[in-house]
Formats: C-alpha cells, sequence, structure tokens
C-alpha cells in the first residue's frame, strides 16, 4: 500500500478513512487532525492553561506530545494510584510519565494516593463495598476527584485526557445497551465548566485506538504496555472487542456509531430526557468540591467508609 | 519455512507467501486490535509475510472499567 500523499510506502492503513499514510505523513496528520477536533468542539483556546492528566499510556503521552508539537501550554498531572500487584505497574508508569515530562522539559504534578488517604487503591477497594471488590470503580471516583481538585487549585482553565474513539464507543455501547439515558446525556468529547467543575475535554476521541499507539511507536514514546493488572475482565474490553468485530467486516463501524450518537444528541434526542447533567451541584461539607450529594461528596464519603472500617479490623484484633 | 507471529508471549506460526490480514485471520487476531511491525518497523495489512522473517503484534487495546457506565460508580461525583 502507498502513503497517500507523496506516494511512498505506507506504515499504516486507516480503512475508515480509505486513507494510508507513510510515516512522515502520519505525523503531520495526526496534529493536524487534533487542532481540527480542538476547534470543531471548540475544546479550548491557545491562551487557556491546560492540565493533561497522564497515565504512562500510550494515549495521554502521545497526546501531550502533540499539544505540546502544537504549541498549547499543558501541564501534566500524574496521580500513582498504588497499583503494584507483583507489576510494578504505577510504579513504572509513574516512571515513564515523568521520564517523558523530563525529556520534553515539561511540567509533571504528581499525587500520590497513598500519601493523600493512607491507602493505595487496590488496598481500598478491598475495605469498601464499593465496586464490589474491583478497584476500578474507587479508581475512577477518585482521579476524577483528584483532577478536578488540582485543576481549581492551580488555576487550570481545562483537564483533558487521551481518550480515544475507541474508549468512548466502547462507553457508548456500554450505556446503550443498558439504556443509561442518565449517563448517555453526559457523554461529550468536551463536558463544559459548571459550579467548581473544570472543564474537561478530550481532543483524541475521534482516533481510533491503533492511530494512537502507532503514533506512540513512531515517535519513538516510551509508555507502559501492559494493561492495568485490574483490567483483566473489564466490560470496557470486552465491548472492544465486539466493537472491533464488527469492524474488521464494515470498516467505520465505530466511527460512524459515535458520530451518529453526537449527532443524534445535537438534534434533540434527549431533549425530554434526564436532567441529571443539570442537576444541582453543592460544595461538599468535607472537601468543597461540587457534589450533587446533600452534605458530604462520594470520594469522602467513600474514602471514610474505608479509614473506619480499618480502625474497626484494627480494634477487633485487638480484642 | 514458516514465518512466526509474536503477540506478548505467544508465539505463532504461519506459512509464508500469504498477506499479514491474511495470517492474522489464520491465527484468529482482529487486525483492528494490533498493530504489524517487522524489524521494529510498521507495516501494513496488505504486505506478503516472506520466509523465515519474524512479525511483532502490538497489541493496541487499553483501559480497565473506570468510566462511567451503569452499576460501576454511584450517582455522585
Amino acid at each position: 500500500m502507498k502513503c497517500k500523499k507523496c506516494g511512498k510506502k505506507a506504515v499504516i492503513n486507516m480503512r475508515q478513512h480509505k486513507l494510508g499514510l507513510c510515516k512522515a505523513h502520519f505525523l503531520e496528520w495526526i496534529p493536524q487532525q487534533t487542532q481540527r477536533f480542538i476547534e470543531k468542539y471548540q475544546m479550548f483556546g491557545r491562551d487557556e492553561r491546560i492540565l493533561i492528566a497522564v497515565s504512562g499510556g500510550k494515549d495521554s503521552l502521545s497526546l501531550w506530545d502533540v499539544l505540546n508539537r502544537l504549541g498549547y501550554h499543558a501541564d501534566g498531572l500524574y496521580i500513582n494510584l498504588g497499583i503494584d500487584d507483583g507489576t510494578n505497574y504505577s510504579a513504572q508508569s509513574q516512571r515513564l510519565s515523568e521520564s517523558f515530562a523530563e525529556s520534553h522539559d515539561l511540567h509533571l504534578h504528581s499525587v500520590a494516593i497513598e500519601t493523600l488517604e493512607g491507602y493505595s487503591v487496590p488496598e481500598a477497594s478491598r475495605l469498601t463495598l464499593r465496586g464490589k471488590g474491583r478497584p476500578c470503580s474507587v479508581c475512577g471516583l477518585t482521579k476524577r476527584h483528584i483532577m478536578n481538585r488540582v485543576a481549581r487549585e492551580q488555576q487550570y482553565d481545562v483537564i483533558v485526557t487521551g481518550h480515544n474513539l475507541d474508549d468512548e464507543a466502547a462507553v457508548l455501547f456500554g450505556n446503550t445497551i443498558n439504556w443509561a439515558v442518565g449517563y448517555l446525556e453526559r457523554q461529550n468529547p468536551v463536558l463544559e465548566a459548571r459550579s467548581g467543575l473544570v472543564r474537561k475535554a478530550k481532543p483524541f476521541f475521534r482516533f481510533y485506538e491503533r492511530e494512537t499507539a502507532a503514533y506512540a511507536l513512531l515517535r519513538g514514546i516510551e509508555y507502559i504496555y501492559d494493561e492495568c493488572p485490574h483490567a483483566a475482565g473489564a466490560k470496557s474490553i470486552y465491548y472492544k472487542e465486539v466493537l472491533n468485530s464488527m469492524e474488521a467486516k464494515r470498516p467505520g463501524t465505530k466511527l460512524a456509531f459515535f458520530l451518529s450518537f453526537l449527532r443524534a444528541k445535537e438534534s434533540g434526542i434527549f431533549a425530554n430526557g434526564h436532567t441529571d447533567d443539570r442537576s444541582e451541584l453543592r460544595n461538599c461539607q468535607s472537601c468543597g468540591q461540587p457534589t450533587t450529594a446533600p452534605d458530604i461528596c462520594a470520594y469522602c464519603r467513600t474514602w471514610e467508609q474505608i479509614r473506619n472500617r480499618q480502625s474497626r479490623i484494627v480494634d477487633e484484633r485487638r480484642i | 519455512m514458516p514465518v512466526s507471529i509474536a503477540l506478548r508471549d505467544i508465539v505463532y506460526e504461519v506459512r509464508a507467501g500469504m498477506t499479514a490480514r491474511d495470517a492474522l485471520k489464520k491465527i484468529d487476531i482482529l487486525p483492528e486490535s494490533v498493530l504489524i511491525t517487522r524489524n521494529g518497523e510498521l507495516i501494513t495489512e496488505d504486505e506478503i509475510l516472506k520466509e523465515d522473517e519474524q512479525i511483532r503484534l502490538i497489541a493496541v487495546i487499553s483501559g480497565g472499567s473506570d468510566r462511567k457506565t451503569p452499576g460501576q460508580v454511584g450517582k455522585n461525583p
């Protein structure tokens, strides 16, 4: 296959676009498209302060690289969740995030959940009913809380994440087969700021996962290749596999699925639906972050429950 | 001589002369879920695999279940 732009040997074939590109043109195409998406979906402007959530994975590091190449001022935020399980997962992903920041002369904030709350996410998940023993629920809640907290404290205008089309399509698929209208209503490439919640944007949401991985590989970005040890058996991965089977037979299925969803929303599919997104936010009485709960936010409630349960275990052992 | 195709710790063998796409089909791997490399260089699925060569696949699927889907997170942010 030849590059559509120059006729040299292509390194990637994006069947959904009927587009094959060589290394040089693919590495030009990704930032050009990213800039187009940033403008089209009014994600952020050149003068705004951007906080990018960095996990050490291919998507977030590639996005940081692209934003940097496009001339945006983006600082990173790495959250160490204390995931080890014999793989050193968190330590390794932190090292890769730090090494990327250092080699590109970029600023990285680091927060360790164990330092902040006293327990790692896997330890915490064993002490709470949230997530039924799986750390993913506590992990997601914790990351969202810390991202918003750091962005507010450090006065960033927008939080960006490296979610790609496969991530978005998998979430959409899961929410559609469950008809979770409230979640469907909230799924967007940009979540506008409101009452203490900092704006969120996903500049990579139209790229397939293969494309972000290819970008990382071709740019020589060292990222954590192994999956989070807790992701095995995750529903989102299963949904991605289902969607990829459809994509293999009909290229463009994933992209059409997500873009048609956005168009349907724009045309008012949820006009008379739930109002979750507009539910009133109050300040958490414990941490001050916005919450729809009447008093204490889910983050504070969960971590308080974790500490209480641990104290009870210690007390019972003393008896 | 066969072509060896490695994905993480697993090594498959296919016969030379077929395209990478056909080889993936043969070993039951969805082309959307991997990148194909030959000597560290990315190649497209229409490339013909040659005798004795070593192909490495890079898995691209990532993600846990920390995104908002029913039953995984509570109602309040």
